[in-house]
């Protein structure tokens, strides 16, 4: 099932948090939804789950609009919320049946898909205690079995790896990887790593704006513009090394890093091979060449240069 | 049909897991017991096989003892975030608020289940007039079903259980005594319609064995209107 969001727009009092933002998920894919805080990206998620009705615009989930087809929409949709709310007084095997009772799992399927559940979120140790009794981690892992427990076509996942151990993050995004082959699943985040491992599409929402769209590959060019190169020469003396540099055709800006180290930042012009131009220049002059690293823009850079301001 | 049922039932088992349940068994049977067999105008002042002074204690009793069953059904949903998991799933706001009313009803229903015993006593003794002792008890269930669910209106108000319970017992203050007290001060047209809207009127007759539709319209009008109106603040989810 695809998702379509229609020029959604959610005011909280004069505040936009939601500003007509439009998307599409395809079936299939995993998008990863980013943000500072407060962009907005919970209450998206609120409003794809029809927990929230948007002042405008619509939500079309396998082609069926939100609020008309919610009872039968809701049913293929697994969702995590933020800070992952349970019922603390209840021993997690009988919330699991609560909840696949809601899910309208038929009776003799039940202890299945909990065994299941129990099985592929890591729960066997702890199983009998009541959810108030729980770590974190764990009560993170109930929150992703409620959500897994129809098998749903559709998981919109809201932090999911918040309170996780490192070991548990790695399992977690794996297993979201595995579901992510067959279900569409939005997973908002601000954890950057974590959407690079996980996620083939990026969003990038700032208050209540997208301002990026794309894979994490684009996203950098995009934010990139022209590639860059660190150079470390040695056996020349800095000052010639920096001029020759700049003469070079392809060479648009050089700036020192280091300059007792001799340590240099070029920019390249679009469709220049710099790095090579570099290599020559250093065989005619016998410099010594001891680093050429191309720079990529980390996705943090891209981030940070498209919320902060 | 079915999410109401599997809603009431996990209402249930947690009132009787956090021992609510418990405590409200012991303490509505321990007031309702000590008052209507052992102190004041009991049961053998009467002079007559009769329940009547048993109602006019449980209709005090259940109006303090329903706001805390109801204080916390939304108000804690609210406040801990599980509405938002309860409400994203194949459930409507009309299927939580009708789940958590039937569980409030059905313990209220197994409290008073629990003073059968006063029944069996009570005609061993005399002649006892089981219309009117249907009659009470109808009129006891009822009067609880609409405080529960003015309850559950003042619940899904607030995300503070306090509040929530100060709030019903305000709300059914006015049901309760209030429009009976305005009523007496009033003449004419003012105090009938006063009159009209006190609980305590349409109780009084029912418990006397007098089985009026007037009645039954009056209470399941207020009950649809507190659920109406607990749905109608559930849905702005603005808390």
């Amino acid at each position: 099932m695809d998702i379509t969001v229609e020029n959604v727009l959610k005011t909280y009092g004069l505040q936009r948090a939601v500003d007509s933002i439009s998307f599409h998920v395809k079936t299939g894919e995993i998008l990863g939804f980013l943000g500072p805080n407060g962009a907005g990206k919970t209450t998206t998620m609120k409003i794809i789950t029809n927990y929230m009705i948007p002042d405008k615009g619509v939500v079309k989930i396998g082609g069926k609009s939100m609020p008309e087809y919610a009872n039968e929409l809701k049913r293929h949709i697994g969702y995590l919320p933020e800070n992952n709310p349970l019922y603390d007084d209840m021993p997690m095997l009988d919330y699991l049946e609560f909840v696949a009772g809601l899910q309208e799992i038929p009776k003799e399927k039940i202890d299945e898909r909990i065994r299941e559940m129990v099985r592929v979120c890591g729960l066997n140790a702890e199983k009998h205690k009541k959810i108030g009794e729980l770590s974190k981690g764990y009560k993170q892992r109930v929150g992703l079995a409620q959500a897994l427990i129809h098998d749903p076509e559709i998981l919109i996942l809201d932090e999911p790896t918040t309170g996780l151990d490192p070991n548990q993050i790695v399992e977690i995004r794996k297993l979201i990887r595995e579901l992510g082959q067959h279900k569409t699943v939005i997973l908002s985040t601000h954890i950057l790593p974590e959407v690079e491992a996980t996620c083939d599409r990026i969003l990038i929402i700032n208050k209540g704006k997208i301002v990026a769209d794309g894979t994490s590959e684009n996203l950098r060019k995009q934010a990139q513009g022209q590639d860059m190169i660190k150079a470390g020469i040695k056996d020349g003396d800095p000052n010639e090394i920096f001029k020759a540099l700049q003469e070079l055709p392809g060479s648009s800006v050089v700036d020192f890093i280091d300059r007792n180290r001799n340590r240099f930042e070029i920019q390249s012009k679009p469709d220049h091979d710099l790095a090579r131009e570099i290599f020559n220049l250093c065989v005619a002059r016998k410099w010594v060449i001891t680093e050429l690293t191309p720079v990529e823009t980390k996705l943090e850079d891209v981030f940070r240069e498209l919320t902060m301001n | 049909m079915k999410p109401i049922w599997i809603i009431t039932k996990r209402e249930l088992r947690s009132y009787f897991d956090s021992l609510i349940a418990y405590i409200l068994l012991v303490l509505f049977l321990a007031f309702s017991g000590f008052f209507t067999w052992l102190f004041g105008s009991d049961i053998f002042m009467s002079g007559q096989a009769s329940l009547r002074s048993f109602f006019s204690i449980a209709y005090w009793t259940l109006f303090f003892f329903i706001p805390a069953l109801t204080m916390r059904l939304l108000a804690e949903e609210n406040r801990s975030g599980t509405l938002e998991l309860l409400l994203t799933k194949p459930v409507s706001d009309r299927d939580v608020v009708l789940g958590k009313f039937t569980a409030a009803l059905t313990l209220i229903i197994i409290s008073l289940l629990f003073t059968l015993p006063y029944v069996i006593t009570v005609s061993s003794i005399g002649n006892l007039d089981s219309g009117a002792v249907f009659c009470g008890y109808l009129g006891l269930v009822l009067m609880s079903a609409v405080y529960i669910s003015i309850g559950l209106y003042a619940s899904s108000i607030t995300s503070n259980q306090i509040v929530a319970f100060m709030t019903a017992i305000f709300i059914g203050l006015f049901f309760h005594i209030l429009f009976d007290v305005l009523a007496s001060s009033f003449t004419g047209l003012t105090g009938e319609i006063f009159s009209f809207l006190s609980v305590s009127t349409h109780f009084e007759s029912m418990a006397r064995g007098v089985l009026d539709t007037k009645d039954l319209i009056y209470f399941l009008s207020l009950i649809v209107l507190g659920l109406k109106m607990a749905e109608d603040s559930l849905a702005k989810r603005n808390i």
